[in-house]
């Protein structure tokens, strides 16, 4: 059998980079017949024109439930969604659904082959919300500097004090009352606009 | 009581909804703080499609869920999915969805209706004539959108135009779309028509991309549409947690059923990180009182939506057999005696009047608790005999 061989795996994600990452992950562990949907209308017609043996598909993706029309057997329906995968492994599903990812086997693939599919869709996803998560505190740290440096400034001008000066009292300032530096130096920002 | 509740402390609750008018009770229990003041500490999680309402309930990600009745009975069964016993010992909501069709495919109807067009077996028949016309002609069939294979929507449209000789597999095509993404595939063209949940069909009369066919109560005077779900085995574990949110939420629904609480109801749900649509949208549907097509026109019923009016909160395992014999009707499920008992088993009228001290079934008007336009009155008890006074059916 083809499907054997190479199984067709449609990724279907509004997501561009998180598919990219997860298509080259597939390809390098040797699925070859990869195709990616980020287009959601009619998106019934183009899993059958792909004629996938494995969806993957983010949960975030209200056309989730289009995909639960698949489980059907009629006429509409040429190759009937055979299972979703928490059928057979809980922790399985736990982990993806932890991961933000959920599959389908298409009737006819052999479900004993799925889970590498499966570990493989789990490590992507989490490696490509770590990768936005670490740009988030990259961002928000970024963010946090530019404020100390302004009530730095703001300190040195008013109180006549170097910059190690003006940071340290910020740091102490911070120690005594429990609080974060930023907030002290948002603090003075403020303190210093009310002031004008 | 079984359940290790510590007096004084709140019990943390996590909820999962799809943002739509019906889960009014749940969002005002939680809104106006009636969840509190049971005890219950409610973090609500926001979802995107049944699918991940439904596998985060079954998982164990959440603890309750706003869920299409069907599912629930679905998940019991085992149909579709993996089998889940669900409890459901509140309902959400009777009737509140729409038919909304295209202004063309609404002009052809109109073009064919013999009789009063607010009456569905002439529109059903009308609609038949729109079909054949379309067959001679070759015209691609004509595409109607619903929610969800399980869903109260797929059966209304199907109990509908079957009524009027249309078969729903054969001569016309049935998707599955998320209710967000209605408007946009009627006005692009994808769909002709669709059964959706408040606000998306004033969403799309306000657009001028459709018209209001029928409220759904035209075609079914009392149909479950969600329920407030939570697992069998968390239900034996936590009896009086689950009697607590069923009296939050039925204040809620006795809050929201009174006129003059409706714009505060309004705003409540309109919140962003709850319906996120306008709240004047949203009044229209507490009201019954729809604009129904993009020229202006009103159309007002008192059967739109029940929250906890006519005894709507109370679960009726009449509905749950009803639905459970759509699913067997088009071939969702086989038709036998234990299967219709879990069915049935689902709704759980007792645990409903336990918690809220209430006296059993409600008066209405409806006689087989049903009300629907066409076919013998519904009688439980005699499925097959029902089923067979059908023409169109997949059994």
């Amino acid at each position: 059998m083809v499907a054997e061989s190479s199984p067709k795996i449609a990724i279907v994600d509004e997501n561009p980079i998180r598919a990219a990452i997860l298509e080259e992950g597939l390809r390098e562990a040797g699925f070859a017949a990869v195709e990616r949907v980020g287009e959601m209308n009619n998106l019934l017609a183009r899993i059958y024109s792909i004629d996938p043996d494995v969806i993957l598909i983010d949960l975030e993706n209200p056309s989730r439930d289009v995909l639960e029309q698949m489980f059907q057997v009629s006429r509409a329906v040429r190759r009937p969604i055979a299972m979703f995968v928490d059928q057979s492994d809980a922790a399985s599903i736990q982990a993806s659904v932890d991961a933000g990812v959920s599959a389908y086997i298409v009737d006819g693939f052999r479900k004993e082959r799925i889970k590498s599919i499966i570990d493989l869709c789990i490590s992507r996803f989490n490696a490509f919300a770590k990768l936005q998560d670490e740009l988030e505190r990259t961002k928000t740290a970024l963010e946090e500097r530019k404020v100390i440096d302004r009530a730095k400034g703001i300190l040195m001008k008013l109180k006549g004090l170097s910059e190690e000066e003006a940071y340290v009292l910020m740091r102490s300032t911070a120690m005594r009352e429990k609080k974060k530096i930023v907030e002290i130096a948002q603090s003075i920002i403020t303190a210093s606009e009310l002031l004008k | 009581m079984t359940d290790n509740r510590k007096p004084g402390s709140l019990v943390p609750l996590r909820i999962g909804f799809i943002p739509l008018v019906d889960a009014a009770a749940l969002l005002v229990a939680v809104g106006k703080g009636f969840a509190r003041d049971e005890g219950l500490d409610v973090t609500l999680h926001r979802e995107v499609s049944w699918s991940n309402v439904r596998d985060k309930l079954n998982l164990g990600l959440s603890d309750a869920a706003h869920l299409l009745a069907p599912v629930a009975i679905a998940s019991s069964l085992g149909l579709g999915h993996v089998k889940v016993p669900i409890v459901a010992a509140f309902n959400l909501g009777l009737n509140g969805n729409a038919i909304t069709v295209s202004p063309a495919l609404h002009a052809a109807i109109m073009g064919e209706v013999d009789g009063d067009p607010l009456n569905p077996l002439v529109t059903a028949q009308a609609l038949s004539r729109v079909v054949a016309a379309r067959k001679k002609t070759g015209a691609e069939p004509l595409v109607f959108g619903m929610t969800f294979p399980f869903s109260t929507h797929n059966y209304q449209l199907r109990f509908w135009m079957a009524a009027g000789g249309v078969d729903p597999d054969e001569d016309v095509r049935l998707v599955v779309l998320p209710p967000p993404y209605m408007v946009e595939s009627l006005a692009s063209g994808h769909v002709d028509a669709f059964c959706v949940g408040a606000p998306w069909n004033s969403v799309a009369v306000d657009l001028g991309v459709g018209h209001i066919l029928h409220f759904v109560s035209d075609i079914l005077a009392r149909a479950a549409e969600k329920m407030l779900a939570v697992r069998q085995p968390w239900a034996d574990k936590n009896p009086t947690v689950l009697a607590s949110l069923i009296r939050a939420h039925d204040r809620a629904a006795e809050f929201i059923e009174v006129p003059d609480n409706r714009a505060e109801v309004a705003a409540i749900l309109a919140r962003p990180e709850h319906i996120g649509v306008d709240a004047e949208v949203i009044r229209r549907t507490l009201d019954g009182r729809l604009k129904v097509s993009p020229d202006g026109k009103v159309r007002e019923s008192g059967r739109y939506l029940l929250v906890g009016r006519e005894g709507a909160a109370r679960p009726d395992p009449v509905q749950a057999a009803w639905l459970y014999a759509q699913m067997v009707r088009w071939g969702q499920a086989p038709l036998s005696d234990q299967s219709l008992a879990i069915a049935r088993g689902v709704f759980r009228p007792d645990l409903y009047d336990a918690a809220t001290g209430k006296a059993g079934r409600p008066e209405t008007r409806v006689a087989d608790g049903v009300g629907a336009f066409a076919g013998p009155a519904f009688d439980p008890s005699a499925i097959t005999q029902h089923l067979d006074s059908f023409r169109i059916r997949r059994r």
